[in-house]
């Protein structure tokens, strides 16, 4: 216990002194995430709408294979990722292993199933009324479709957060395809790791730290979206 | 203003309409009226060109449209069953219509501020769609479609979301504000009073099929079958048998040792001996005190006991059994003038021109 507390104290006191290595891997480790919730976000949302509003064969295998991705372990996703990027694999010409590229890669692969996954349960919860009702008052297909993917919002909204809590805290494939190179691929939950491994506990604690309160900072702004905070919008 | 020729419509070949002709004069308020299933919302679903009939045609001012005919489509505005309402306020609600036609600014916020204050919701502008009643709720859906000047307002079930308490208020309130500016309406319902109400002309639809296209009092004088007699409101009698034929009235054995004298509906024909279907509606009955001479032109009375009596609202529907099962319906001061009660007789009258015929299926 006493090294608990103590370990505490001193991870406090790294914080409270803006430890340079704490602050560069943090900025790290959300341009890193950052980049792949978007690039999930423009993947994984459009394969969501469609797969919800449009009726084609083997709609509901592509169903089945969305759900699938919520299980794909990320070590897996990080084999994959470094067999495809690898100096023999067929996308080693982009010379993207063991940089934070190669890290977006493989964090997007985990965030695209999620958020296509909740956008898909979002979109179909819709009431088909909606658009019905949109067209009936001379709305365009696009419009229509805009006024649904509105009603959806608040899935929507999950969808992002569900992505981002996908990859702000996994370790394996950023390890696998990062390296963990100290000021190039080290991300928090690498560090974590490493700093744990050395015996430099009061550093991993102030990774875990700061790890946590990322990840409820950007949850609790998401959720005041989502619960409507910013205010109602108007068409235009 | 819109006219409908031979439209067919199918889902898993199970054919849900099947109209040969209905049209919509402009200025005019038709209502189509039938039970739930009968295909009435499919039918205005086509009407509104958001489906395409398997077959048939529909056109606009004289000219054919089909699904995917935008222009066409905002020619027209429709209210649906249940209101529902996009995300945001009133004001977003109302300017829906208006932002999809690129109307913007000045002229935006204009109509649409007119718009909420004929529904007086002008309190309720700025407020969430979200903190509204289901009668806040219709009305805003009403002036969403209002504010579009459409050539044809739709309104699919206007009442039927409505509670009992809010529907008397706000079928006024359709009322004025449809005939206020003179534009062709189709209402869709399964309420004859919202039918009887609105309407300059009624469509009673059965499976899929318009089986009687009429005025409300024609409806009620006229009814083209058992169904229509039925559903806009009439009682059916038992069975019946042709006893005597003089056109176009017809003396039917209904009851025990009883007969009725009845008026054949256009276009039917009824021999001597024929089974028949009877009908009349309740309110035609007159009651009289049973000693009470006969100084009526009603060919029909007959001396009755009073079963039951039940309050419908500010009105009393008394059964009467004996010689023949009726329904008559009188004001409650008529009723207590008469000193009606369970077990007492009355003298019920009903003219022949009130019951009517028809041919026996």
């Amino acid at each position: 216990m006493d090294l608990f507390v103590e370990t505490f104290r001193e991870a406090l006191r790294l914080l409270v002194g803006a430890d340079p290595y704490l602050w560069q891997v943090v900025v790290l480790s959300l341009r890193v995430s950052g980049s792949a919730v978007l690039v999930g976000l423009l993947v994984g949302l459009p394969i969501g709408v469609v797969v919800a509003l449009a009726r084609f064969p083997g709609r509901r295998l592509a169903i089945a294979l969305i759900h699938t991705g919520f299980a794909l372990p990320p070590v897996v996703v990080g084999l994959f990722v470094y067999l495809m990027l690898s100096r023999s694999g067929p996308a080693g010409g982009l010379e993207l292993l063991f940089t934070p590229g190669a890290m977006i890669v493989a964090q997007a692969l985990l965030a695209a199933p999620y958020v296509a996954g909740i956008t898909l349960a979002a979109v179909q919860a819709v009431p088909p009324d909606v658009r019905l009702q949109a067209a009936a008052l001379g709305a365009g297909r696009v419009r229509s479709l805009w006024a649904h993917l509105r009603e959806a919002r608040l899935g929507l909204i999950a969808a992002v957060v569900a992505g981002f809590g996908a990859v702000i805290s996994e370790v394996g494939a950023v390890m696998l395809v990062g390296g963990n190179i100290l000021g190039e691929t080290r991300v928090m939950t690498t560090a974590i790791v490493l700093e744990t491994r050395r015996g430099n506990y009061a550093t991993a604690m102030a990774m875990g730290l700061l790890l946590l309160g990322l990840a409820f900072v950007v949850n609790l702004l998401l959720t005041r979206a989502q619960q409507g905070r910013l205010g109602p919008r108007s068409w235009s | 203003m819109l006219r409908v020729e031979a439209i067919r419509r199918s889902y898993g070949g199970h054919q849900v309409v099947d109209v040969q002709e209905l049209e919509v004069a402009s200025g005019e308020v038709l209502a189509v009226l039938g039970p739930n299933g009968a295909g009435k919302s499919t039918l205005l679903r086509l009407l509104l060109l958001l489906e395409q009939p398997d077959s048939g045609r529909i056109l606009l001012g004289g000219h054919e449209v089909r699904r995917g005919d935008l222009a066409a489509r905002r020619r027209m505005a429709a209210v649906f069953q249940r209101p529902f309402l996009f995300a945001g306020t009133v004001r977003d609600n109302v300017a829906f219509g208006l932002a999809a036609r690129g109307v913007r600014g000045a002229e935006r916020e204009r109509r649409v501020a007119e718009a909420i204050a004929a529904v007086d919701l002008g309190d309720f502008a700025g407020a969430s769609v979200a903190r509204l009643s289901g009668g806040e709720a219709q009305r805003v859906a009403l002036a969403r479609a209002l504010v579009l000047s459409p050539d044809l307002l739709a309104l699919d079930e206007p009442t039927s979301s409505l509670d009992v308490s809010v529907r008397r208020r706000f079928r006024q309130d359709l009322e004025r504000l449809v005939r206020a500016r003179g534009r062709s309406v189709i209402v869709v319902t399964h309420d004859p009073a919202d039918a009887f109400l609105l309407a300059d002309r009624i469509a009673v639809m059965e499976a899929g099929r318009i089986v009687q296209q009429a005025t409300p009092a024609e409806l009620v004088l006229a009814p083209a079958t058992p169904f229509v007699a039925e559903f806009s409101g009439a009682e059916l009698l038992l069975d019946g048998v042709a006893l005597e034929v003089d056109p176009p009235l017809v003396r039917v054995a209904v009851g025990r040792e009883l007969s009725l004298w009845a008026t054949a509906a256009p276009g039917t024909a009824v021999s001597h001996g024929q089974r028949v279907h009877v009908a009349y509606r309740p309110e035609h009955v007159t009651l009289a005190r049973a000693d009470a001479a006969a100084d009526t032109s009603a060919m029909n009375r007959v001396l009755l006991e009073v079963a039951a009596l039940a309050p419908a609202g500010s009105l009393v529907r008394v059964r009467l059994t004996g010689s023949i099962e009726l329904v008559a319906l009188v004001t409650s001061r008529s009723a207590a003038a008469l000193g009606l009660a369970p077990g007492g007789r009355v003298l019920a009258q009903l003219k022949a021109s009130a019951v009517h015929i028809y041919r026996a299926e």
